[in-house]
């Protein structure tokens, strides 16, 4: 299968720091890709360059085989929708912060949303549960509610790749699983490809299908492949230097990471 | 929904035109001359060659068809900075775009270019001065992907400070009769004579508003951030260059014809946040009708306060606005 995103070589420097080098890997189409690494490893620059923030050093990306450097950003807005870490207050309501999504697809003198556009960020809105904050401002809901609402901005895009850069870091539980669902639904409805950065490493565990580690010492990837292959103690102490245990989620089978006090992992 | 926010829309707009047009023949009817409402009818359609007639035509609408067109463009000036700084305290004088401009315009005046290329001189020097400011805030402050914009807003505010020590240097060392004239132009007044002005200034702001609404949804999507706007398919840089031309262009045709004018790119905009909220496909002209009545309604205050003398406006402005603007601080949190 073709993949979406291929990332060939590719390397960046920040003065005399090297964030990342030589990284490499595919997401394909209706994968699951999850980014990990300790704080600083470069996992958000990573998705800056994918977003054509950040111009990297060397290497490449293609996004469905071609090279994202020549493309116009409004085309690949409607194929790629991007997730930031944070959503800015501003005094716009959720319901036309969600529009916002929209925009990609207007046509050149086409001034207000037409119905269809108005449906799409209603049926978003829906999904992510904030369609009852439809008429709030932005800047009077809860960090929360607000990263719901750029979610359901990012999929009124309706991309068929979406990046996102920690989407669960300001959620409780309840919406860090609401999210996670909604976008493994997602993928299976439309066959979405989903390209992520994530700290908490169960959660990136548990709903990805490939895992990338990245090594902050060297810029590199550490490991790259499924959940079991690279959640094992010895890469966790060898990236984060921190000893943990690894044990199948009895539900999922899949890895679960328990930090104990170094003295209980001592005694055991 | 879409129904209901062109409804909204189209009734704030009908509203603002009607205020305008009010505000229009209020001040139409203002002055020593003291012709009354009832009468100005009969001698616009009757009345020609009288010397109500020319007060009205030659004097009275000149002055408003300025004082709106000067109103718009420093309120649309304003509303397109704050929407690429993303901070409601940013106006063409903050950022030293007027400084530039009005020290272009001394210049004009000390070294006398309006008498070798004729009147033209004056918002041509204007523009220059803008022009030359924001090329050096840009310049100043590019970084290797992006514009930052909180560096470029401390650097705007710095050069307007050179730039009004260079405007007073230049005072200092001048002439007596040049120094009168920077002096009376410096003060704002819409009391202009020269009709290629007034047309200029007419038809440079409405030019201003089309350019603008090119770049409403570019604007929109400013609101949420840089990135976040590259990530929906704008590409900022471009807009941004365009856009602080345009503010550029309507701060220097403002300053060049009526002068300083201080707060109505400031507090205008930031009230017709406040009613129309933030998108600004309505926005843009709204900020520019609310301008455009609230620089005539200035211009009344300023022409009937000590009358038979006259204040200059920009002093009406500076003390309404600035006060304006304290009350709107103390009430509501100040954001986009």
């Amino acid at each position: 299968m073709n993949p979406v995103l291929e990332i060939e070589h590719l390397s960046f420097q920040y003065r005399e720091n090297i964030i990342l080098q030589d990284i490499s890997f595919n997401v394909s189409k209706g994968e699951f890709v999850t980014v990990i690494g300790p704080n600083g490893c470069g996992k958000t620059t990573l998705i800056n360059i994918i977003s054509k923030i950040n111009r990297p050093g060397k290497g490449r990306i293609r996004l469905y085989g071609r090279d994202i450097n020549p493309m116009l950003r409004r085309k690949m807005a409607r194929q790629v929708a991007i997730v930031m870490q944070t959503t800015d207050p501003v005094a716009m309501t959720v319901e036309d912060y969600v529009l916002l999504g929209r925009l990609p697809f207007f046509k050149k003198y086409q001034f207000f949303e037409n119905r269809h556009d108005i449906d799409i960020a209603k049926k978003y809105m829906e999904m992510t549960g904030v369609i009852k904050l439809a008429k709030s401002k932005i800047h009077e809901i809860s960090g929360g509610e607000r990263q719901l609402a750029s979610i359901a901005r990012a999929l009124a895009q309706e991309p068929s790749l979406l990046v996102m850069d920690e989407p669960t870091s300001h959620l409780d539980i309840t919406r860090q699983a609401r999210i996670l669902e909604l976008i493994r639904r997602l993928r299976q409805e439309l066959s979405l490809t989903v390209l992520m950065v994530l700290h908490d490493l169960n959660l990136a565990g548990e709903y990805s299908d490939r895992l990338v580690l990245l090594n902050k010492e060297n810029g590199r990837i550490f490991k790259a492949g499924t959940p079991e292959e690279v959640l094992t103690e010895q890469s966790i102490l060898d990236v984060y230097h921190t000893r943990v245990m690894v044990l199948p989620n009895p539900v999922s089978n899949k890895p679960l990471i328990f930090l104990a006090s170094q003295d209980a992992m001592d005694s055991k | 929904m879409k129904n209901k926010k062109i409804k909204k829309w189209a009734l704030m707009l009908s509203g603002l035109v009607t205020l305008l047009m009010a505000v229009g023949v209020l001040a139409l009817c203002t002055g020593s001359a003291g012709i009354e409402l009832k009468t100005i009818p009969g001698i616009l359609l009757n009345g020609k060659g009288t010397a109500d007639y020319s007060i009205l035509i030659g004097i009275r609408l000149p002055r408003i068809i300025l004082g709106m067109s000067i109103g718009g463009a420093l309120s649309l000036a304003g509303t397109l900075l704050q929407g690429m700084f993303r901070n409601p305290l940013v106006e063409p004088y903050t950022l030293g775009i007027s400084g530039g401009a009005s020290l272009g315009v001394c210049i004009n005046i000390l070294f006398r270019f309006y008498s070798v290329i004729g009147i033209i001189a004056y918002p041509l020097s204007g523009f220059s001065g803008a022009s030359l400011v924001i090329f050096l805030v840009y310049s100043l402050n590019r970084g290797p992907q992006h514009i930052r914009s909180n560096r470029m807003l401390l650097t705007g505010v710095m050069i307007s400070y050179v730039a009004s020590s260079l405007v007073m240097l230049l005072m200092a060392i001048s002439k007596t009769d040049d120094l009168q004239n920077i002096v009376l132009w410096i003060m704002g007044s819409l009391d202009e004579p020269n009709t290629v002005l007034i047309r200029i200034a007419f038809f440079g702001s409405l030019a201003g508003l089309i350019i603008s609404y090119f770049f409403c949804f570019d604007l929109n999507a400013l609101m949420l951030g840089e990135e976040e706007a590259a990530n929906l398919g704008f590409n900022t840089t471009r807009t941004k260059k365009i856009l602080f031309i345009t503010a550029s262009f309507l701060t220097g045709l403002s300053v060049a014809v009526a002068g300083i004018i201080m707060f109505v790119g400031l507090i205008v905009p930031h009230f017709m946040r406040m009613v129309t909220g933030p998108d600004h496909r309505i926005l843009l002209a709204s900020s520019f009708l609310a301008g455009a009545i609230f620089l005539t309604l200035c211009d009344i205050i300023a022409r009937v306060i000590i009358s038979p003398l006259e204040l200059p406006v920009g002093v009406i402005t500076g003390i309404i606005g600035g006060v304006m603007f304290i009350w709107a601080l103390s009430r509501k949190q100040v954001t986009l």
